[in-house]
């Protein structure tokens, strides 16, 4: 490992051990801030009890993933082709995001119910935007000089889409889905939180109502190692179909 | 075999170039010589439809057309391989697109790809071999586009001078290996003497012809051919007083 790839280690090593100490120190109780290595001890020790609700969670985001990529995509891929299209359908994209998703919750779980539906949904409005943003921006960008190359071989609009435009989009696909599945947990977490009978974000307001700090920090903490995961599952793909230097 | 008159095209009013008249017949070498800005490009994007004429006919084999897109294969100054395809499925995008045979296709690539010395590098991609090798691959990409009129734009203005040199020679089998008919236009006046039946010399600002010179010497040609240089210093001194006018 290089130097410069020591200090996000070193610097987070720093942080707990200030955390850990700290807490030490000034004796501060566990249920107002438990030191990490308590967070870390639940986190395993209690793992039995959070791994089925880490998996409603890790289920609800990647059904709004699905739901998003086979949205997003055909979206995209419709407003870049007829420019009517995105004139009349940004202003309804630019609008989904700017309701907070916060004040959509309580309305979703009315309509959806307390099942993983309400929270599948929410996951797929946050993933859904990036994704059709990015891919559009990338869509847009090939250069004119290749397009006027396939226009005079001839190619029809879904021929160019295949052999030119999607692979030239996809660098900013990839960038786009990296941060709708960084995201992703936001949607279905705060769908939990609003009203749920299981789910990581179920188990924090449970343990948070009965003072048990530490799980409720445990289950952040599994929510950022599967958000992290899926962070990396996405680089792989990336790394697996981009094989190519532009 | 194609013939252009009076073709103009304006941008605000202004003309970028007007009343350009062209003759090509079958089995030419046409150049249109001029300095980089002046139209040049303008006027092959009018000729292949990309950009609509706003006056002129053109004519191919005695039958009026709108534009030459679907008639003339095309080679730009950038090769325009997609990254993402090996040097094989580069030179096989135009019979993709436009449906054909595929194993037949495949069979006159690998043919085209080892006369033009990329056997062995078939199934390479664009960003592993050399700028002079990628620019073959676009020469056979532009050859499978099997149509008998070629339009170049600056071909090889992109590549350095020693590799140039070589890929001069290339661009003389098109006319004399496949038969091709060719336009092609250049700033660069050398390789326009080394390669032209006939040499077009052009004006900047309305572009237009000023002045078209014959050259039936015998080709390949060297560059220290008496006659080539007279031509040359005739040819660089109406350029430089078209650009003092």
């Amino acid at each position: 490992m290089t130097r410069s790839g020591l200090i996000a280690p070193g610097l987070i090593g720093l942080i707990l051990a200030g955390w850990e100490g700290a807490v030490k120190i000034w004796a501060v109780p566990v249920f107002i801030l438990p030191p990490p290595s308590r967070i870390l001890e639940t986190a395993v020790i209690q793992a039995p009890q959070i791994l089925p609700h880490a998996a409603v969670t890790g289920a609800e985001i990647c059904l709004g993933i699905f739901l998003a990529l086979i949205t997003a995509i055909p979206l995209a891929v419709a407003m870049f082709a007829k420019p009517m299209v995105e004139k009349t359908l940004s202003p309804f994209l630019v609008a989904s995001q700017a309701i907070p998703v916060f004040a959509l919750a309580p309305l979703l779980v009315i309509w959806l119910g307390y099942g993983m539906a309400s929270k599948v949904f929410m996951a797929w409005i946050i993933i859904f935007f990036p994704i059709t943003v990015s891919l559009l921006q990338g869509l847009k960008s090939c250069d004119p000089e290749y397009r006027t190359l396939f226009t005079l071989m001839g190619a029809s609009f879904f021929k160019t889409l295949t052999l030119l435009y999607w692979p030239w989009a996809l660098p900013q696909f990839f960038a786009g889905l990296r941060v709708g599945v960084s995201v992703a947990t936001i949607g279905a977490v705060i769908g939990e939180w609003v009203g749920a009978q299981q789910g990581l974000g179920f188990l924090m307001i449970q343990s948070n109502a009965r003072l048990q700090t530490p799980l409720v920090f445990a289950a952040i903490l599994w929510l950022a190692a599967m958000g992290l995961i899926l962070w990396t599952l996405v680089g792989l793909l990336e790394k697996n179909i981009i094989t190519w230097k532009s | 075999m194609l013939q252009v008159t009076d073709l103009a095209k304006y941008y605000h009013g202004q003309p970028v170039f007007s009343g350009v008249d062209l003759d090509l017949p079958a089995g030419r070498f046409q150049i249109l010589l001029g300095p980089s800005g002046c139209g040049k490009t303008t006027l092959f994007n009018t000729l292949t439809g990309v950009i609509p004429k706003d006056a002129g006919t053109i004519t191919w084999q005695d039958e009026p057309v709108p534009h030459l897109g679907n008639l003339c294969a095309y080679m730009h100054q950038k090769d325009l391989l997609l990254p993402w395809f090996s040097l094989m499925d580069n030179a096989l995008l135009p019979a993709r697109t436009r449906g054909k045979d595929m194993a037949a296709a495949r069979d006159r690539a690998g043919q085209l790809l080892i006369r033009l010395g990329l056997g062995g590098y078939e199934f390479h991609r664009p960003d592993q071999v050399s700028g002079g090798m990628r620019q073959r691959c676009a020469l056979v990409r532009t050859l499978m586009f099997d149509r008998d009129l070629i339009l170049l734009d600056e071909p090889l203005s992109a590549l350095d001078a020693i590799t140039r040199q070589r890929q001069q020679h290339l661009l003389l089998l098109l006319q004399t290996e496949f038969a091709k008919t060719i336009l092609m236009i250049t700033h660069d006046v050398d390789e326009a003497l080394l390669l032209a039946d006939d040499i077009f010399v052009l004006t900047p600002m309305p572009m237009g012809i000023s002045r078209q010179i014959k050259l039936d010497l015998p080709k390949p040609r060297a560059f220290d051919d008496p006659h080539l240089l007279r031509t040359k210093a005739d040819i660089l001194a109406h350029l430089v007083k078209g650009e003092a006018a």
